[in-house]
C-alpha cells in the first residue's frame, strides 16, 4: 500500500531574519501535510527548525556540536497534528547554521529507514543563508559539504533548497551570501538537488513542491528521424493541471447512529427512449449511433472496432521549419518534454546536437506520434529546444500539441488601420501607452520576475486547503480571504501601482473611457467595479479596460442568474440570441433572484441589491418588449410584500420610483401613462398605517 | 412497427422533443411532403376516429392540415411545399407528368406559410376530383414513372437555400409497398432503379427523405419491397434507431434511496468527512473581482514553451459597452507588438481562475484574405503547482552530461537546412482519425459496402526522406553522433534487453509445461471440473500451449475449452 510512500524532513530556518516570512512558510508547509493527508497519508514527515534559542537533536546528545537544531517533531507519518506544528512554527533567536540542520536531518532520515525506500528521502530546507556556516574542525567548508553531498549521494537522498532572498537591506553580508551560495550549489552537482532562489513572499509559496507527484513517462521509444535514423528518447509530461480536488457527494440519508455510513452517492445512469420517457432502454438494446445529417446511423460496438483508425505506435519526423512559422497561440494542450532515454549516452547526445542546432538556426521540428499501440488518433505536435543551462543537466525538447484543419476556428475581425480615426491613437497616446508597457514592469532588470508561472501558487488550492483545514476544526468555519500574499496574483501590485502612479495617470488622461450611451447595460458593471477597486483610482483604468476586454471574448456565455453578478448575467443572458428561450429563462431567474432578495433582507439591507436587479428586469422586459412579465411581477411582488409583512420594500421602491411599464414604453402594456405610479400609490398609505 | 397512421404521425410531427432535437441541427426545416394520389388512396380505408372508415388519402390530406396549422405558429420560418404524385393534371416547374405542386397566389412553391395557403389545402379534397384528379402514374407499357417525377420535382424544389442553415426533408406518405408491382421484366428493375438514384442524388444534396406508410387493414406495409433502399436503411431495423435521452439518477451508497442532486460535497481530511456547501465551494473559486485584471507586462522572453495549459482564446476589442476601449487597446497593442513584450493578467472564470498571458497579434494578411485578425491571445499560464520538473529527475550526479561537439551540431544544421518545410502552416493536416470516422459512418449511412481508405496525410513523406541529398545529411549527422558502427551497438544492447526478458518467459514456459504434465487436462475439462483449479493452475496449460495468458478465470477456462476444440 504504502509502496510509493515518501520520507520528508522539512528543514526551516527560523532564525531572526526570517521572521518576517515565516507565516508563508508555515502556510505552505502546512499546505504541503495537507496535501499528504489528502493524497499521500502514507507518506512521513520529520520537522526540524534550526536558528532557535534551546537545542534538541539527537546528534548533540551522541557527539555533541549542532547546537539550535531543535527537532520540532521526530518522522512519523502525516496526521493533522503535523498541520499545527507547522503553523506554530517557534521564533528563533540566533542565527542557525544551515549545514548543521541538514547534517541532523540526515542523520534522522538515515536512522529511521537505512537503506530503505532509495530516492524516497528527501530534505527540503527553506533558508535565507545569511549567516556563516561553522568552520568545520578540518578541512575546508568546501570539502566538508563535498562529503556531506556524497553520503547524500550514496543514501539515495534529495535535497531541495529554498533560498529565501527578501528585500533584505543586509547588503553587507554579500560575501557571506556568496560563499553560502557556492556551497549550496555543490548540492545540486553531486546530488539529486534543487536550489532555488525566491525574492517575494508570493514566489516562496510557489516555490517548495507541495504535492509530490512521481512522473511517469507517456512514450519510450524511437524517435525516428527517418526510417533508418532512430534516436531513443523518453517523453513526460512537462505540464499538467492540478485539478481542484473532485469532492465526493454528500449523502445525508443514512442514519446518524450508523459508524460505518459511506454518506457517498452513487450515480446511476439511464437512457430512456424520447418518444417514451417512462421507458427505460436496457444495455443489450441500445447502441451507439452518429448523426449523419438528420439521421442517426447506428453502428455496433463490433463494427466501430473493426474500422477504427489505428495508427502503428511510433513518433516520427516530418520536418523541421522556421520558429515563426509556428504561432504561440496555436499550442494546444498541456505540454510534454522529450528527454533522450537516459541510460544512453549516444542518445543524449544525438537530442544535445539538434537542440543546439534548432537553437541556433531559430529552427522547430515537426513530428506526428501516437504515444501508445491501439491509440486511436494521432497528434501533430512541434518541438522546441530546451537547452539546458546546467552542465549536469541533459538537452531537452518541450513538446506542444498543435492543431488539425478541423481544429481552427478562422474568424474574422475588421483590421485596425480600417477603423475610424476615431478609435485610432494618436501619438500623444501611444506615447502613454508605450509608457505603461515599458514601466509596469514584471520582469526588471536585476530583479526577480514577478508571476512567474513556475514560483506562482495556485490560490484557489491554497485556499481550499486553508478552509479544509479550518472546516476539521470547525464545520461551520466561515471560507477565509484570500491573503495579502496570494492577493498579489489576483490584484495588480500595490507597490508597482504607486511607483508608476505618475505613468498611469497620464495613461488615465490621455484616453477617454465612457460608458456607451446607447447601451446602458454596463453602467452598473463599471461603477460596481469603481467602489470596488481597493486602489481608488489607479486602479481604475485597469479595470475599465479589462471589463471591456472581457466583453469582447464571446467565449463567456451566461447560463444562470449568479448570486454575486446578477445584473450583468442577467443582461448577458437576455441579450443572447442563439435561442428565444434565453429571454424567457432570463426574465424567470430575475424575478426569482429578487424575490430571494426581499426575503431574505435583514432590515433591508438586501433591498439595494433587490433594486438594481428589478431596475435591470424592467429595461430588460422594455428592451424585449415583455411590460406584462414586468407589471404582473410587480404586483406579485407587491401582494407577496403585503402578506410577508415586508411593506417596507414597496417603501423603499416607491422611494426609488420605480413603476409599471406603460403603454408608451411598450405596445402591449395595458398601464396608461397616468397609472404607472397606481401600485404605490396605493401601497403607501397602506404602509404608511 | 406499429401501423396505425394517426400514430406514425404523431411521433413525427407532434413531438416536442422530437422537433427540439432536429433544432439543434439547423434553425430551420424545408419540407416537400409528397402525397400519393393514387386511386389505391382513395379505395382503401382503415377506421378513423368516429368509427367511421376514411380513406388513407384523406387520412393523410387531413393530418398535414393539423401539421400545418401547428407549425405556422411553432415554426413561422420553416418553408413547406406540398406535392401530389400519381395525379390525372400536372403542374409542375419541370412539366412532369404525374406530379401537382399544390399552391396558392402570391407564394412560391416552397415558401413559408401562410393563412391562404392553410385555408385552402382545408378544402382541397372537396375539389380534388375536379382539379387534381387521381390516376396511376406507374402502368405497364408507359415509361412513365410518377414516383421518380415526384422525386425530381421535390428536389428541384429543395435546391433552394444552403444546406447548411437548412435541414432539408421530403416526407413521402403512401399505402403502395410496391410501386413498381404492376410492372414486370426489365422496365421494372429499371425503374426501380433509377427512382432509386434519383433519391440517392437528393440525399447526397443533403435532402433526407422520410417514409410514412399508411398500411391497409389487413395487410401490412412491406417496407422492405422497395422503400427500405430508398430511404437507406435495412427493412427490419427501419425507424428502430432513435436517439435516446440520458439520465442520471443519485443513489445514496448506505440506504439505496433515491436522492436528489445532493448539495454537499465532502472531501475525506483527517479521518472525517468534511462537507463543503455548493455555495462555500464557488466562493472558495472566486479568488478576484474583475472578470480579466491586467497585473503587467514582460518581455516575450518570459513566455517559455511550457506554459501553456488549453487553447488560446481570441481577444479583440469592443466599443460597445464602454466608449474609447478600442483606442486604448490599439494603443497598448501597437505598444507591446513594438517592445516585444505580453501582458499578464488575472483571469478569474468561475471553472479555473488563472493567470493568463496576452500576446499581440499583429494582423496578417494574404491575397487570399484575413490569415490572423489583429487582437490579442490569451494564454492560459500554468502555476507552478502545474509545472513538473522533468529535467533534473535525471540530472548527472557524477560529473557533466555529455553534449554534442560543435561537429555535431554542424551536421545537425546541415541536415536541418535539408529537411526544411518551407511553408509548413498548421492547418495543412486534415486530422485522419476524424476523418475516418465521418467517412465509416457515411459508408454506413449509404449501405456502401466497402469501408472507406483514408489517406493519412500526417504520415512522414519517406520519398522525400530518401532523396540523395537529404539521405546522406542524414546519414552524416548519424554517423558523427553515432560512429560507424552504429547499428551493431545498437542490436547489441537491443539483444541484451530482449535476452534477458526472452530467457525469463523460456523459464516461465518450460516451468509450465513441466506443471502442466501433472493434470489430466480433458478428463478435468470433461467433468467440469476446470473452474475448480486456481487462476496459477490454469495458466500452467496456456503458458504450456502458447496461449494468451490474460483475462479473468472464466476467460482463462473457455480458451482452455476452444483450445481443446470443446
Amino acid at each position: 500500500m504504502a509502496r510509493n510512500k515518501e520520507g520528508l524532513i522539512l528543514l526551516v530556518d527560523v532564525g531572526p531574519t526570517m521572521h518576517s516570512v515565516l507565516p508563508e512558510i508555515q502556510k505552505v508547509c502546512s499546505l504541503l501535510i495537507q496535501k499528504k493527508l489528502v493524497y499521500s497519508k502514507y507518506d512521513e514527515v520529520g520537522v526540524v527548525v534550526f536558528g532557535t534559542e534551546d537545542t534538541k537533536n539527537d546528534l548533540t546528545k551522541e557527539v555533541g556540536g549542532y547546537e539550535h537544531v531543535t527537532v520540532l517533531q521526530p518522522i512519523k507519518v502525516v496526521d493533522g497534528d503535523l498541520v499545527d506544528v507547522m503553523q506554530q512554527l517557534p521564533r528563533g533567536t540566533v542565527p542557525g547554521d544551515f549545514m548543521d540542520a541538514i547534517v541532523v536531518g540526515m542523520d534522522m532520515l538515515i536512522k529511521k529507514y537505512q537503506e530503505t525506500i532509495k530516492g524516497k528521502k528527501r530534505i527540503c530546507l527553506i533558508t535565507n543563508a545569511m549567516y556563516p556556516i561553522k568552520d568545520p574542525y578540518e578541512g575546508t567548508k568546501e570539502d566538508q559539504v563535498y562529503t556531506i553531498a556524497e553520503q547524500m549521494a550514496a543514501h539515495g537522498m534529495k535535497i531541495d533548497c529554498i533560498v529565501f532572498k527578501g528585500n533584505q537591506i543586509h547588503d553587507t553580508h554579500d560575501s557571506i551570501i556568496k560563499e553560502n551560495d557556492m556551497l549550496l550549489s555543490i548540492f545540486s552537482k553531486k546530488t539529486k538537488a534543487k536550489a532555488v532562489r525566491v525574492e517575494s513572499s508570493t514566489s516562496l509559496l510557489g516555490a517548495l513542491r507541495t504535492r509530490n507527484i512521481s512522473p511517469v513517462t507517456i512514450y519510450r521509444g524511437d524517435l525516428e528521424l527517418s526510417s533508418t535514423f532512430k534516436i531513443k528518447v523518453w517523453v513526460y509530461k512537462k505540464t499538467s493541471e492540478e485539478k481542484f480536488p473532485t469532492l465526493k457527494k454528500y449523502s445525508d440519508k443514512a442514519p446518524s447512529t450508523d459508524k460505518f455510513a459511506t454518506h457517498e452517492i452513487k450515480i446511476d445512469y439511464e437512457y430512456k427512449s424520447v418518444q417514451d420517457p417512462s421507458k427505460v432502454v436496457p444495455p443489450e438494446q441500445r447502441i451507439k449511433g452518429y448523426r449523419y445529417g438528420p439521421q442517426v446511423i447506428p453502428i455496433s460496438s463490433a463494427e466501430l472496432e473493426a474500422v477504427k483508425f489505428r495508427p502503428e505506435k511510433s513518433v516520427k519526423l516530418l520536418g523541421f521549419t522556421n520558429a515563426s512559422n509556428i504561432m504561440r497561440h496555436y499550442y494546444m494542450k498541456d505540454v510534454n518534454i522529450f528527454i533522450a532515454d537516459p541510460g544512453n549516452k549516444k542518445a543524449i547526445i544525438a537530442v544535445s546536437a539538434l537542440a543546439r542546432a534548432m537553437k541556433e538556426m531559430n529552427k522547430v521540428a515537426i513530428l506526428r506520434c501516437v504515444w501508445r499501440q491501439g491509440q486511436t488518433n494521432v497528434v501533430i505536435g512541434v518541438l522546441t529546444p530546451n537547452v539546458s543551462e546546467n552542465d549536469n543537466i541533459a538537452d531537452s525538447f518541450y513538446f506542444n500539441v498543435l492543431p488539425f484543419a478541423e481544429d481552427i476556428r478562422e474568424f474574422q475581425f475588421p483590421s485596425f488601420s480600417n477603423l475610424p480615426a476615431s478609435v485610432q491613437p494618436n501619438s500623444e497616446q501611444q506615447e502613454a501607452a508605450d509608457k505603461l508597457v515599458m514601466m509596469l514592469d514584471l520582469a526588471p532588470a536585476g530583479k526577480e520576475e514577478a508571476l512567474r508561472p513556475d514560483f506562482t501558487p495556485n490560490p484557489v488550492l491554497e485556499r481550499f486547503y486553508h478552509h479544509l483545514e479550518l472546516k476539521s476544526k470547525h464545520p461551520d468555519a466561515a471560507v477565509p480571504p484570500l491573503d495579502a500574499t496570494l492577493k498579489r496574483i489576483t490584484e495588480p501590485d500595490p507597490e508597482v501601482i504607486s511607483q508608476n502612479k505618475l505613468v498611469i495617470d497620464e495613461f488615465r488622461r490621455c484616453f477617454d473611457l465612457k460608458e456607451n450611451p446607447k447601451l446602458k447595460k454596463s453602467t452598473r458593471r463599471l461603477l460596481r467595479d469603481r467602489t470596488s477597486g481597493s486602489f481608488g483610482g489607479e486602479v481604475v483604468k485597469n479595470e475599465g479596460r479589462s471589463t471591456d476586454l472581457v466583453t469582447s471574448t464571446s467565449t463567456v456565455k451566461v447560463e444562470t442568474i449568479g448570486d454575486s453578478t446578477p445584473v450583468p448575467d442577467f443582461e448577458a443572458m437576455i441579450s443572447r440570441r442563439d435561442s428565444p428561450e434565453w429571454v424567457s429563462k432570463a426574465i424567470f431567474g430575475m424575478k426569482n433572484k429578487v424575490f430571494d432578495l426581499v426575503e431574505n433582507s435583514y432590515e433591508g439591507d438586501t433591498y439595494p441589491k433587490a433594486l438594481e436587479c428589478l431596475v435591470a428586469l424592467r429595461r430588460g422586459c422594455v428592451i424585449e418588449q415583455e411590460p406584462k412579465q414586468f407589471n404582473n411581477f410587480l404586483h406579485h411582488l407587491y401582494r407577496f410584500c403585503q402578506e410577508k409583512d415586508l411593506s417596507s420594500f414597496c417603501e423603499f421602491l416607491a422611494s426609488k420610483d420605480i413603476t409599471l411599464i406603460t403603454k408608451t414604453e411598450a405596445e402591449d402594456s395595458e398601464i396608461a401613462e397616468g397609472d404607472a405610479r397606481s401600485l404605490f400609490v396605493k401601497a403607501e398609505p397602506n404602509s404608511s398605517k | 412497427m406499429d401501423m396505425d397512421p394517426d400514430d406514425v404521425f404523431r411521433d413525427e410531427e407532434d413531438d416536442p422533443e422530437n422537433d427540439l432535437y432536429q433544432e439543434r441541427q439547423a434553425s430551420k426545416e424545408l419540407l416537400v411532403y409528397l402525397v400519393d394520389a393514387s386511386p389505391k388512396m382513395f379505395n382503401i380505408t382503415c377506421p378513423g376516429e368516429d368509427q367511421k372508415n376514411e380513406s388513407h388519402f384523406h387520412v393523410a390530406v387531413s393530418c398535414i392540415a393539423q401539421f400545418i396549422k401547428v407549425q405556422i405558429i411553432n415554426r413561422p420560418y420553416d418553408e413547406i411545399a406540398i406535392c401530389f404524385f400519381n395525379t390525372r393534371e400536372k403542374k409542375n416547374l419541370q412539366d412532369l407528368n404525374g406530379v401537382y405542386v399544390f399552391n396558392v397566389a402570391e407564394r412560391e412553391h416552397l415558401d413559408n406559410l401562410t393563412a391562404r395557403f392553410i385555408r385552402e389545402f382545408d378544402c382541397v379534397e372537396e375539389s380534388f376530383n375536379k382539379l387534381i384528379g387521381s390516376e396511376y402514374g406507374i402502368v405497364s407499357g408507359s415509361r412513365d414513372n410518377s414516383l421518380y417525377n415526384a422525386f425530381w420535382v421535390a428536389q428541384a424544389l429543395l435546391r433552394k437555400g444552403s444546406a447548411k442553415t437548412a435541414d432539408k426533408r421530403i416526407l413521402l406518405l403512401t399505402n403502395e409497398d410496391d410501386p413498381f408491382g404492376n410492372i414486370k421484366g426489365v422496365t421494372k428493375l429499371d425503374m426501380a432503379r433509377t427512382t432509386l438514384q434519383r433519391a440517392k442524388d437528393a440525399q447526397d444534396l443533403g435532402i433526407s427523405i422520410e417514409l410514412l406508410p399508411l398500411s391497409r387493414p389487413n395487410e401490412e406495409f412491406n417496407v422492405s419491397l422497395c422503400y427500405a433502399d430508398l430511404i437507406g436503411l435495412d427493412g427490419d431495423d427501419l425507424a428502430q434507431f432513435m436517439p435516446l435521452a440520458g439520465e442520471r439518477s443519485f443513489i445514496c451508497a448506505d440506504t439505496g434511496a433515491l436522492v436528489q442532486e445532493p448539495p454537499k460535497r465532502f472531501q475525506i481530511y483527517k479521518n472525517e468527512e468534511i462537507k463543503f456547501s455548493t455555495e462555500e465551494l464557488s466562493e472558495i473559486k472566486r479568488v478576484s473581482t474583475g472578470s480579466l485584471r491586467l497585473l503587467g507586462f514582460k518581455p516575450l522572453s518570459c513566455l517559455k514553451d511550457y506554459h501553456n495549459l488549453r487553447p488560446s482564446t481570441f481577444v479583440s476589442p469592443s466599443d460597445e459597452e464602454v466608449m474609447g476601449s478600442t483606442c486604448i487597446f490599439i494603443a497598448l497593442h501597437r505598444s507591446m507588438i513594438r517592445l516585444k513584450r505580453f501582458a499578464v493578467a488575472f483571469y478569474g472564470s468561475s471553472a479555473r481562475p488563472q493567470l493568463v498571458g496576452l500576446v499581440a497579434q499583429d494582423e496578417i494578411v494574404d491575397a487570399g484574405g484575413q490569415l490572423e485578425p489583429p487582437g490579442m491571445h490569451m494564454i492560459y499560464l500554468p502555476y507552478s503547482e502545474d509545472i513538473r520538473l522533468i529535467e533534473e529527475l535525471h540530472s548527472e550526479t557524477t560529473g557533466n552530461m555529455p553534449s554534442a561537439t560543435e561537429d555535431q551540431i554542424q551536421k545537425a544544421t546541415a541536415l536541418m537546412k535539408r529537411v526544411d518545410l518551407r511553408d509548413f502552416s498548421v492547418c495543412q493536416f486534415a486530422n485522419p482519425a476524424l476523418q475516418s470516422h465521418y467517412a465509416v459512418v457515411q459508408a454506413l449511412a449509404l449501405d456502401e459496402d466497402e469501408m472507406p481508405e483514408i489517406n493519412d496525410e500526417t504520415l512522414p513523406d519517406e520519398e522525400g526522406m530518401a532523396r540523395p541529398g537529404i539521405a546522406k545529411a542524414l546519414e552524416e549527422f548519424k554517423v558523427s553522433v553515432y560512429g560507424e558502427n552504429y547499428d551493431e551497438e545498437n542490436e547489441n544492447t537491443a539483444q541484451g534487453k530482449a535476452n534477458a526478458a526472452s530467457k525469463k518467459r523460456k523459464v516461465a514456459s518450460e516451468d509450465a509445461l513441466v506443471k502442466c504434465a501433472y493434470y489430466d487436462w480433458p478428463k478435468l475439462a470433461d467433468d467440469g471440473k476446470l473452474k475448480d483449479l486456481t487462476v496459477q493452475e490454469l495458466k500452467y496449460y496456456v503458458t504450456a500451449h502458447k496461449l494468451p495468458v490474460a483475462g479473468k478465470k472464466e476467460a482463462l477456462i473457455s480458451r482452455i475449452l476452444t483450445h481443446m476444440g470443446k
